[in-house]
């Protein structure tokens, strides 16, 4: 026993318990602590001793430090009790995150929402002005076009050929607007019903010793025409109009039975 | 008192036995840090890291090479000094890691919430000056005998008994 006590006093245990001694003393230190249990008391007042001083060393206020270092452990090692101050403090702080959170994801979604509205009103405004500038074009070409037609029958080489409803259509009438210097017929055909599906209007010159019809063209598209006036060239010695519904395409020769209206030139 | 049951489980990975750990060796870990960083939210850090250390490599820890406050005791010293001669430390808190265990019991003058530590500070006072430079250098920095026996300028063996008569002298001052 006497060998115990001076192992015990020679200071090596202390040694041991700081971690001074190289791997192969402390063995031989386990080894002596786990034969002799005086040994290991020992070891255990020095450890409990230092301990005790390093807790002394630590900062002030180990209790709030503690709870304050448990709350971040607690993703790997859940912890049931912290105390109500650090808990409710750290509650403000995870109110006022989250609070800061929805206000800044209010304000994106807010932005977000006047950036897509901006977005769309803009791509409305760019619609609204396509169309009017389209519908400006259109107006511009009917101008254009009334222009062209008004230039034309205020012409002085015009002459105004009235024609008159005939056996299947007595109310139809129709004008043609001659120029045979520039050989334009137009045809006003304003008072024409509008034709069925798949038939068209044809025009025919005439002439009348011996009667002969010469087709000088349709009048295609007579729906859409909103003026119903067709510009037709014409370089016969016409001495009679005659406008006759056909099949769509034409033909060669005009179907009497379908002569809705026809008008005489008058001899100059 | 080493409660090797308890190390047992937290080396089967018992989260109960860490909170247990935890309690156990967490101050006095908090301690050791502290005094060789001597920043608090540096240290607070630190312990953290240590912990989590404890309890990734709790397996490695062999009960025949020491203790197993010895062992965390490396794991603090190691992680604290990493810290201490990381860039950011050093970039930051140039100034600061000089403290011995004695300048910090001294420094918790009347501020301190605990009367432990204030009846702590009172009785390290009685210790002797090379008793002071024993402790901090073998306990709190980790220094081996030789490289304390080289620092203080004594007998290697000097270092030892030397030791042991302050650690008695520690013992009667914390009440064991």
């Amino acid at each position: 026993m006497a060998e115990i006590e001076e192992y015990i006093s020679s200071g090596i245990l202390e040694l041991y318990v700081y971690g001074a001694l190289s791997e192969t003393e402390s063995r031989e230190v386990t080894n002596m602590l786990r034969e002799y249990p005086e040994v290991e008391k020992e070891v255990e007042e020095i450890e409990d001793a230092l301990q005790k001083l390093a807790v002394g060393v630590a900062p002030y206020n180990p209790e709030a430090l503690l709870a304050s270092l448990k709350s971040k452990l607690t993703p790997r090692t859940p912890v049931r009790s912290i105390t109500p101050e650090s808990t409710r403090r750290t509650k403000w702080v995870a109110y006022i995150g989250w609070a800061a959170s929805l206000v800044l994801l209010i304000g994106l979604f807010f932005l977000f929402q006047q950036n897509s509205a901006l977005r769309n009103s803009l791509t409305e405004a760019e619609t609204k002005n396509s169309i009017m500038e389209q519908q400006i074009a259109d107006i511009r070409e009917d101008a254009e076009n009334t222009k062209q037609i008004l230039a034309a029958i205020r012409d002085n080489n015009i002459s105004r050929i009235p024609l008159q409803g005939q056996g299947v259509a007595p109310d139809a009438y129709a004008t043609v607007y001659w120029n045979n210097e520039d050989n334009t017929a137009y045809i006003d055909a304003q008072g024409l019903p509008e034709p069925p599906r798949g038939q068209v209007y044809q025009v025919w010159s005439l002439t009348m010793q011996p009667l002969t019809p010469t087709s000088i063209g349709l009048l295609d598209d007579f729906v859409d025409d909103d003026n119903k006036i067709f510009a037709l060239q014409n370089a016969n010695e016409s001495e009679a109009f005659g406008i006759t519904l056909e099949p769509e395409g034409g033909s060669e020769s005009p179907t009497m039975e379908q002569l809705y209206v026809l008008g005489t030139v008058a001899a100059p | 008192m080493q409660q090797d049951g308890l190390i047992l489980e937290l080396q089967k990975g018992n989260q109960k036995a860490f909170e247990r750990i935890y309690q156990l060796y967490s101050e006095s870990t908090y301690g050791i840090i502290f005094s060789i960083i001597g920043e608090k939210d540096i240290a607070e850090e630190v312990l953290q890291d240590v912990f989590m250390k404890i309890w990734d490599n709790a397996d490695s820890y062999d009960s025949s090479k020491g203790r197993f406050f010895t062992w965390i005791l490396n794991i603090a010293r190691n992680a604290s000094i990493d810290k201490i001669r990381s860039k950011s430390f050093k970039n930051k808190k140039q100034n600061l890691a000089a403290d011995n265990f004695v300048d910090i019991l001294e420094s918790k003058t009347n501020f301190s919430a605990s009367s432990d530590a204030i009846g702590l500070k009172k009785y390290i006072e009685i210790l002797k000056p090379v008793c002071k430079k024993l402790i901090d250098l073998l306990f709190f920095k980790g220094y081996t005998q030789k490289e304390t026996a080289e620092e203080l300028e004594m007998p290697l063996g000097t270092v030892k008994t030397r030791n042991r008569a302050c650690i008695n002298k520690l013992r009667e001052i914390v009440g064991n």
